[in-house]
């Protein structure tokens, strides 16, 4: 399941979501669960608020798409994720990621792979505010390389 | 016709969130699309400099020598940075 949206979401409520036995046909086992925050500083600078764009229609596209790859790789139920857009203060919420499975290596390994992929392939933008006014968020080299990864452990 | 859409910073500095643009032959492929745009004025040939520039075409990531047809929606971003 996927979710874009400006609202902010219940860890709780997903948990319950998570244990739903539809969702499992492997069985349980294991939950992981990943919560992305944002910082309050980035490359040294402070930052106050931030906001988010994304490319409705492609960003829930590649979630999907990432969701397949995890789904083909590893036995696990069907992950959540939920991803925030709009206007956010350090310390909100951002991103959601929950994976079942019944073995917790599958479930932790499916769970990295997802955050992995999904900040390389997901068009999402962040906007921070920062001392130096407001300033576009550069892509960075440890992101490409933590997704790159995955691709070489397979071959 | 194409539908040409950007985001982000590149949406930026072009100055609006999209524009169509007549399919033509000389249109046929990404790159064709990017240099007819970034000829367009100064701004545009900044904010689409391939080595800053990702493509996606009809939704999906895309590279710069993928053939389009008419009809289709072409998007010029920014690398992406969520999560």
């Amino acid at each position: 399941m996927i979710s874009v949206q400006t609202q902010d979401f219940d860890i709780a409520a997903l948990y319950r979501q998570l244990n739903d036995d539809q969702l499992n046909p492997n069985g349980y086992g294991a939950i992981v669960t990943f919560v992305g925050k944002v910082r309050d500083f980035n490359q040294q600078q402070h930052v106050g608020a931030m906001s988010l764009e994304h490319y409705p229609g492609m960003t829930e596209k590649s979630l999907l798409a990432i969701i397949e790859q995890a789904k083909s790789r590893w036995p696990i139920g069907e992950p959540i994720i939920i991803h925030r857009v709009g206007d956010l203060l350090p310390g909100d919420q951002i991103v959601y990621i929950g994976v079942t499975s019944a073995h917790r290596k599958a479930a932790f390994e499916a769970c990295e792979f997802l955050i992995d992929y999904l900040k390389i392939k997901a068009p999402f933008w962040k906007k921070e505010q920062t001392d130096q006014g407001l300033v576009w968020v550069d892509a960075r080299e440890t992101d490409q390389n933590a997704a790159t990864r995955w691709t070489q452990e397979v071959d | 016709m194409l539908k040409i859409v950007f985001f982000a910073q590149t949406r930026e500095l072009v100055g609006c969130d999209g524009i169509e643009l007549e399919f033509s032959s000389k249109l046929s492929n990404i790159e064709n699309i990017r240099s007819q745009l970034a000829a367009t004025a100064d701004k545009w040939d900044l904010a689409l400099q391939r080595d800053k520039l990702l493509v996606a075409v009809n939704q999906e990531m895309s590279s710069w020598d993928v053939v389009v047809k008419d009809g289709d929606e072409v998007a010029f971003f920014p690398p992406v940075t969520g999560g």
